[in-house]
Parts: C-alpha cells; sequence; structure tokens
C-alpha cells in the first residue's frame, strides 16, 4: 500500500496540487473568488454543457454496440476470435491525429459514406460519437468480456432447470453477476469521453470544444493558469462525482462468483439466434472498427506509381526525409516498445499492489478512498500533470524534467486505473475462504496470494498488461508536452510526418500508422497467447 | 503487508534496472539526475520542428568541444509558456523557437540574458527586433501565404488570387480553407496578416466580408494542407475540393521535394500579396548552467554552415545574408517583397483581443 501510494503523492498529487496552486493563489493568498468569476463565462457554461452531454451520448452508444460484442467474446467460438481480440483493441492505443485522419477519409468529404450516399458527417456530432465507439469498443469488450467468459454457465442453467425461462434467468444470475463490470466498463468509457481531447479537436472542427481541449488551450497556449486551474477543478469534481456514484454501485452489487477457466465456458454457436447475433456482432467490428483501420493500410499503399511499398521503404532512412528525423523513423518503434514496457511493468507493480491492498477485507474507509483517488489520472490533463511535471520535479533528488524515465512514469499514471479496474473485479470475486485455508494451513500472506489468487487472476493479470502497454505505446499528450530527448515515439512520429506537406510525408505517416497498428496488434497477440506454467511470474 | 510491499519495492527495482539494461541507455547520454549540466554539453530547448543534419551538429561539436542535447517539448506555444514556468530553473542554456508573435512575452518575463551573438553583422537588419538589448538573436524567417492549386485554376482558366482583396471576389466563393487563429500558428499569421492589411479596425468587416465569401475554418494545419487543400498530395487522395488554402511560402518546395517521381514544376503556387512575415529567434536562457556552451550554440546558429543547413531541415529562410539558398528554393518557391508585418508589442498588447473578436465572429 504505501509505494502505490507514494507513487501517487510524487507523481500526481503533488505537481498538479503545484499547478492548481498556481492559478489560483496570488502572493500565497487563495483567490477563490476566481472560481465564480470563470464560471460564469457563457463560454465556459457552453463548454461545460457539449461536454457532459456528448460523453453521455458517446457512452450509451459505446454500451449498445459493444456489449453483444462482449458477448459473443465470451461465450461463442469461431475461427480467428484471437486475432480479432486483438483487432478491437487496437483502436484504442492508435494516436487521435490517426484516428482523425482515418474517421475524415470515411466520413468527410470524398469519404465512402460521400460516395455511396452523398452523406458527410465530418464537423459535425455524429462523428466524434463514432469515433469514440471506435475507441471504446474494447474497453467494454474487455472488461466485461474478460469476466463474462469466468462466469460458470451451469449456474444459469440451473435456474432454467428451477423453471425460470432464459430471460429471467440471465437476468437474476448472470446481470448481477456482470453488473460490477459493466459499470466499470460504462465509467471508463465516460472518463475518456468526458475527457476526450484529439478526436474534439480533429473531428469536430472549432465549434465544439470539450473541457480537455479548453484547459490545453488555457495551458499551453494562452498560459492563462487561473482559468486553467478553476476548469482542472471542475473536472475534478466531476470525475470524483463519478466515481462515487461508481463506488456505490459496486458496492451494493459485490458477490464471490464461481470463476472457471474461460476455455470451458465458450462453444461454437447454435441455432438462428446465436447465429445472428455473430453475423451482427462481426458486421458492426467491420464497418466501425475495420473499415477506418482499412482506410489507413489502403493511403499507406497508394503511392503515385499505383500500389506499392514505397512509403515503407522511405522509413528506413533518415536522408529520404531531409532529416525530419535525426533517425530514421523506423526506430521510433524501438523507442515506442521500451517507453511501453517500462511503463508497463510500473504499472502493473502499482497498479497489482494497489488492487491487493484493496481487496483485503480489512480496507477501511480511507483505502477505499484512495481506489477512487487511483482513478483521478484519468480524469486530469496531460497538459495539467506534463506542466505540473516541470514546476515541481525540478530539484535534485527528483530533477526529472530532462529524464526519458518521465515520459514513461506519465504513461504510467494512464496505466494503473487501468490495471486497479481489471483486476480487481476478479480479485474481489475470489473466495476469501481459499485464502483463509492457506493461511490455516501455514501459507505467508505472499505465498497465499501466489498459490490462490494469482491462478485466478492470472488471466485479468494479462488483460491488465495488455492495455497498459497499449494505452502507454498510443500515448500522444503527455509524450508530446514532456520535453523529451530527441527520440520520438511512433505517435509523435507520426505527427510530425503530418505536419509536414508532400505526398511521401503523408505517405510514411499512413505507413508509420499502420505500422503501429500491426505493432499493437502483435504485442496484444502474444499476450493473448501466454500461457505460463504455474509460477508466480508475471 | 509488510513482505508484499518489500516483494514489490524489489520488482519495481528490478524493473527498472531491466529497461535500462534494456537499451533506453542508449538513447539518453544526459542520464536522468544532474540535468546534463555538465561544461561537455549543451542544452537546446525548442518546439517539435526544430531541427538540423547529423552532420552539422557534429562539426558544432568538433568546432567547440560541446555535444548538443535537443529538447522538444510540443508546438510553438506550448514550448515557450514551459520556458515561462521555469524560469530561473531552465531545462537547457539556449531556447530556440520564440517568433514575433510571441516575442514579448519572452522579453517581459525576462527568460534571456543578453547577448550579441558573433557574427551578427551579417544578419539582416530588419529582422533584429532587440537591436538595442539583443536578449534575442533571429534565426530563420518563413512566410505564411494563401497556397493555390495550379491545375484547378488553369482547368478553369481562372487566374488565382494575389492579394487579401482578391480573395472576396464572388470568383473565389467557397474555396478557401484556413485554420483556427486560436490554436494554429498559421492561422494567426493569416489574422495578422488581415490586421496588417486592413487596420485594427477594419480587419473585423473584412473577416465578415470573407465569410460571406464561404471561407472554411478547421482546427490545424494539418488538416487545412492534408485533407481539405485540393493541391496537396494528401488531398489529392482525400478528393479535397478546395483549392486555396493557408500555408507558407515554403509550401510548395516541399511539395516538389517529397513527390516521387519529382515534377518539373510545383503543382501549387503562393499568392504572394497574401503573407505575413515570421521570424523566429533564440536566445541565452537566464540561470543557464553552461553559459559558454549557450553563446558558441548562438554563434553557430547564425553562422553560414547552419544557415544553410536550415532550409531544407526545417523549410525556412536563413536571416544571414552570405548563406545560399538551396536550388529547390530559388526554382519552385516564391520571393516574398512586401510581407505584412505587425509590431511585437502590438501583438502582445492585442493579441487574445483580436482572437476573441476573430472566434465570435467567423468560428461560432
Amino acid at each position: 500500500m504505501a509505494l502505490p501510494v507514494a507513487f501517487f503523492a510524487v507523481f500526481f498529487a503533488y505537481p498538479v496540487a503545484a499547478i492548481v496552486g498556481r492559478g489560483l493563489r496570488t502572493d500565497g493568498v487563495w483567490q477563490f473568488g476566481r472560481i465564480g468569476a470563470v464560471l460564469s463565462r457563457p463560454d465556459i457554461l457552453d463548454v461545460l454543457w457539449f461536454t457532459t452531454w456528448q460523453a453521455l451520448a458517446s457512452t450509451a452508444l459505446t454500451l449498445l454496440i459493444a456489449l453483444p460484442g462482449a458477448y459473443v467474446f465470451a461465450r461463442l467460438d469461431f475461427p480467428g476470435k484471437q486475432l480479432l481480440r486483438a483487432v478491437v483493441t487496437v483502436p484504442f492505443v492508435l494516436p487521435t491525429v490517426v484516428v482523425g485522419t482515418a474517421f475524415l477519409a470515411l466520413l468527410g468529404r470524398g469519404g465512402l459514406l460521400d460516395e455511396l450516399w452523398g452523406v458527410r458527417l465530418d464537423t459535425t456530432v455524429w462523428a466524434i460519437l463514432l469515433a469514440h465507439v471506435f475507441f471504446n469498443y474494447a474497453v467494454v469488450v474487455r472488461t466485461v468480456g474478460g469476466l463474462w467468459s469466468q462466469l460458470d454457465p451451469r449456474q444459469e442453467e440451473a435456474a432454467r432447470v428451477l423453471g425460470a425461462g432464459r430471460l429471467a434467468a440471465w437476468r437474476r444470475v448472470t446481470l448481477p453477476a456482470l453488473a460490477p463490470a459493466v459499470a466499470a466498463a460504462a465509467l471508463m468509457v465516460f472518463l475518456f469521453t468526458f475527457t476526450s481531447f484529439g478526436v474534439v479537436q480533429i473531428l469536430g472542427g472549432p465549434a465544439y470544444s470539450t473541457l480537455e481541449v479548453e484547459i490545453y488551450r488555457q495551458t499551453a497556449q494562452l498560459l492563462d493558469l487561473p482559468t486553467a486551474a478553476v476548469l482542472t477543478l471542475v473536472q475534478f469534481a466531476a470525475v470524483g462525482g463519478i466515481l462515487a456514484v461508481h463506488a456505490w454501485t459496486v458496492r451494493r452489487r459485490e458477490t464471490a462468483l464461481k470463476l472457471v477457466d474461460p476455455a470451458q465456458t465458450s462453444r461454437p454457436p447454435r441455432g438462428v439466434g446465436q447465429r445472428t447475433l455473430l453475423g451482427g456482432v462481426l458486421l458492426s467490428i467491420l464497418l466501425l472498427v475495420l473499415l477506418p483501420l482499412g482506410v489507413l493500410v489502403e493511403r499507406s499503399l497508394d503511392t503515385s506509381g499505383g500500389y506499392g511499398f514505397a512509403f515503407y521503404r522511405a522509413l528506413q532512412s533518415a536522408d529520404a526525409n531531409g532529416s525530419t528525423f535525426l533517425v530514421p523513423p523506423l526506430d521510433a518503434i524501438g523507442n515506442s516498445l521500451r517507453y511501453a514496457l517500462v511503463a508497463t511493468l510500473i504499472a502493473l507493480v502499482i497498479g497489482g499492489l494497489a488492487a491487493a491492498a484493496l481487496t483485503r477485507r480489512r480496507a477501511g474507509r480511507l483505502v477505499r478512498g484512495f481506489d477512487a483517488l487511483l482513478m483521478l489520472p484519468l480524469g486530469v490533463s496531460a497538459v495539467t500533470v506534463g506542466f505540473g511535471f516541470l514546476i515541481t520535479l525540478d530539484r535534485p533528488p527528483l530533477d526529472l524534467r530532462t529524464s526519458w524515465i518521465l515520459v514513461p512514469l506519465a504513461q504510467a499514471l494512464v496505466g494503473v486505473p487501468f490495471v486497479v479496474r481489471t483486476m480487481l473485479p476478479v480479485l474481489r470475486a475470489v473466495d476469501d475462504r481459499l485464502r483463509e485455508a492457506a493461511a490455516v494451513l501455514g501459507a505467508s500472506p505472499l505465498r497465499a496470494w501466489r498459490e490462490v489468487d494469482l491462478p485466478l487472476v492470472r488471466r485479468a493479470v494479462l488483460v491488465a498488461a495488455g492495455f497498459a502497454f497499449a494505452v502507454s505505446l498510443g500515448e500522444f499528450g503527455a509524450t508530446v508536452f514532456i520535453a523529451r530527448p530527441d527520440n520520438p515515439t511512433l505517435p509523435v512520429a507520426v505527427a510530425r510526418l503530418l505536419g509536414r506537406s508532400g505526398e511521401l510525408n503523408y505517405g510514411q505517416a499512413m505507413a508509420l500508422s499502420t505500422i503501429l497498428m500491426l505493432v499493437c496488434a502483435v504485442s496484444l497477440l502474444v499476450l493473448e497467447r501466454i500461457r505460463t506454467d504455474r509460477s508466480g511470474e508475471f | 503487508m509488510n513482505t508484499t510491499t518489500k516483494y514489490a519495492a524489489t520488482a519495481l527495482a528490478a524493473a527498472l534496472g531491466v529497461s535500462v539494461l534494456a537499451g533506453c541507455g542508449g538513447a539518453d547520454d544526459g542520464a536522468a539526475g544532474a540535468g546534463a549540466g555538465g561544461s561537455k554539453t549543451v542544452t537546446l530547448v525548442s518546439h517539435d520542428s526544430f531541427n538540423a543534419s547529423d552532420a552539422v551538429l557534429k562539426a558544432f561539436t568538433k568546432e567547440t568541444g560541446y555535444k548538443i542535447k535537443v529538447l522538444k517539448s510540443g508546438d510553438a506555444g506550448a514550448a515557450l509558456n514551459q520556458e515561462i514556468l521555469t524560469k530561473g530553473s531552465p531545462r537547457g542554456d539556449v531556447f530556440f523557437g520564440a517568433d514575433n508573435t510571441l516575442l514579448s512575452r519572452a522579453l517581459d518575463n525576462g527568460l534571456f540574458t543578453p547577448y550579441k551573438a558573433k557574427g551578427l553583422e551579417r544578419v539582416a537588419a530588419d529582422t533584429q527586433l532587440d537591436a538595442d538589448k539583443h536578449r534575442v538573436t533571429p534565426i530563420d524567417t518563413g512566410d505564411i501565404c494563401v497556397n493555390y492549386d495550379k491545375k484547378y485554376f488553369a482547368d478553369r482558366k481562372l487566374d488565382p488570387p494575389q492579394s487579401f482583396d482578391d480573395l472576396l471576389k464572388p470568383a473565389y466563393k467557397n474555396l478557401l480553407v484556413t485554420e483556427n487563429a486560436a490554436t494554429s500558428s498559421p492561422g494567426l499569421g493569416f489574422l495578422l496578416g488581415t490586421v496588417a492589411a486592413h487596420g485594427e479596425t477594419g480587419y473585423q468587416d473584412y473577416w465578415k466580408k470573407l465569410k460571406t465569401n464561404g471561407v472554411k475554418v478547421v482546427d490545424g494545419w494539418e488538416q487545412a494542407y492534408n485533407e481539405e487543400f485540393s493541391g496537396s498530395a494528401g488531398g489529392k487522395k482525400a478528393k479535397a475540393d478546395r483549392p486555396l488554402v493557408v500555408s507558407y511560402a515554403s509550401s510548395p518546395p516541399v511539395e516538389v521535394l517529397y513527390a516521387d517521381p519529382q515534377p518539373t514544376e510545383a503543382p501549387t503556387g503562393v499568392a504572394t500579396g497574401t503573407c505575413f512575415r515570421q521570424i523566429e529567434f533564440a536566445g541565452l536562457l537566464n540561470g543557464a548552467k553552461n553559459e559558454a556552451g549557450g553563446k558558441a550554440l548562438l554563434d553557430f546558429l547564425i553562422s553560414k554552415r547552419f544557415q544553410e543547413d536550415m532550409p531544407l531541415n526545417m523549410f525556412v529562410n536563413p536571416v544571414a545574408k552570405d548563406a545560399k539558398l538551396p536550388e529547390l528554393f530559388t526554382k519552385f518557391g516564391a520571393t516574398v517583397d512586401k510581407p505584412a508585418t505587425v509590431a511585437p508589442d502590438k501583438i502582445a498588447k492585442n493579441r487574445e483581443q483580436w482572437v476573441q473578436s476573430w472566434s465570435s465572429l467567423v468560428v461560432k
């Protein structure tokens, strides 16, 4: 418990408090009057209103489209399932710059919809909502589906034998067991869309602005720290409120579940209903996830001399870029993987410890409060954290401002909540009596954890690792703001290439995005496939 | 709990150890800690667009014995604001990238130690905006201008626009795409250009007319140029339908350089009467750990060698009069004789208000 708290205090609470303090204090006196002044501005109220309703709409739409997907991935067997599961997670890690480009190609002028039906959705709210579904589909499928696949179907069957109808059995048995995971997923999606930045900037055009975009503008562009501080506090309050509601629902619903090996619970689809559902889900994945990704691939191959790999070849040398980079863009892949690896390790250790501490029955109110605190990094903008680092981590022994470790640290901050969210429902569902039995038989707490919890949660650990890894691979905000010696990550490299005119640059940006997609998909596939023996290794 | 914590601490230490061994070491010489203030390293803090050839950076090390470490942090505005936040305990020795639209903010915050760079007499006088104090040294200039798609206008036997006033003509209705002046530097430059051309009161009227004539505003340069402008490579693929875009005078040469095969003529042209001049400066940071190295670096940034290397790395024009432009620029670029300018102190005083009234006029 001590380690996560210390990590959280030094790398999150302190920097954010410092930057907010800088905005709200003059000569050591708190100026709380500024809060009212900022919140009475009509332009700020517009931003608040838009932020809230688009997040609600995005969350509802995502659940509607992704819950059937979660069921299909959890309960049905079909060829290519592993691959598809990895593929739907790819969007989650793509830099928003790339996603914006892909969606413009689909929904904008001359895009697919335009050619087929003359429909143009760019600069409308629909483009933003669809892009949000695209981003967050995997969150629901992995969080809900991960648990669903481990629920024992025989419980539902028992209810059926006892005379419950199919729907009633599902509603009485499966739904209550799933509820915490659904709530967790909905909460995450809401948080993500509430704090959406790149998507809104690119697809919404200048007319739509979320709180996050406004904080970025006020901080990075205008250096209006008072306004930024007030907005940060508003975001804090909103996120805190959401988390409080969430904690309350989870506490009411948590019961020890009987978890089984996911391999036993899925079967090939039987009957018309299941086949139709499978077909529908595959179609929605095709339209929403594969199509935008496909557009990127198509553009990366579409050279002026017909289709070919010219752009990919150009990536290998620094010269072809007029030395846009001092290193070939391909080196960015190595940089990205290294950062992501370090960030994942940090997130797993911190998040794992926190989750373990939170599942203790003796965990008091204080610890539960910490649970909510751990989620806060998701609701704080990258620019706030980055600028907070600048003014706090500037003295030895913690002068990290020019160190590479700052990037994975910032990425891990965003990864930890994922690790905690993914592991907590599963850890809490482990029957305490097993732990007690181990303790009675003389196992140390660590041993008990290793022999009892770990085998049951290994899958959750892998899912969590996959998420943390993916998040840091595509993380763009913090990576851009935090000064780094010039070794660009993939998203930064893509953004730089897009920031230049010329066919080769555009093509290389698309090629690099495609490579980023593949790297993510492969990394996630490897994680899915890991079959460790019963050792306590991650 | 104790054992768990110990175990975890060991794991974390091991993890960090492993990662350092895994090769993160190769990429950073100024490892964590002392802020890389060794007398043999000079640190340049800049925005993401800074670039120089490897050979040129090595030449500097050979001449002076200092290794250059480059730190990049976001776009021009964000990078400068980070320096302002950390003033007094800077992350580096020299900052590059304060342009004339941001210069007053940098100077008013006392970011820089005055230093007159060696060879300053070779630098064009009209770029030296702090000539009496030398707190900053001009390094490069660039022009923000409307670019046009040559093919579009040739096909329709229509002359492309040449001035701000031309853009209001019915012949060019619904053809222009520009960037959000609040978030994008070319967008801001274009707005300032209209202020220079039509005055501090007349510019609002100009934008009302421009809006009536169907100007489209998108958030950033990337989207405007690669997605909306029909003359760029990206725009062609996206079947873009706006043949006029706010970009840079150096964009046409770049289109040529990165086309495969390279055409004999640039696909895009520059409307030379719509230009706003940007000048970028560098300065020695107040509280720099390596002042001597910082001064040597400033001398180097205006040296002939660096100035001639710059155009093809950053697509900007040199300020040193003895630096020759590469053929690509002379052959495909446009020379802008009378770019619009607005005095830095005037920009500092009015920028927020201009941008805000622009937003309410054009975006909302």
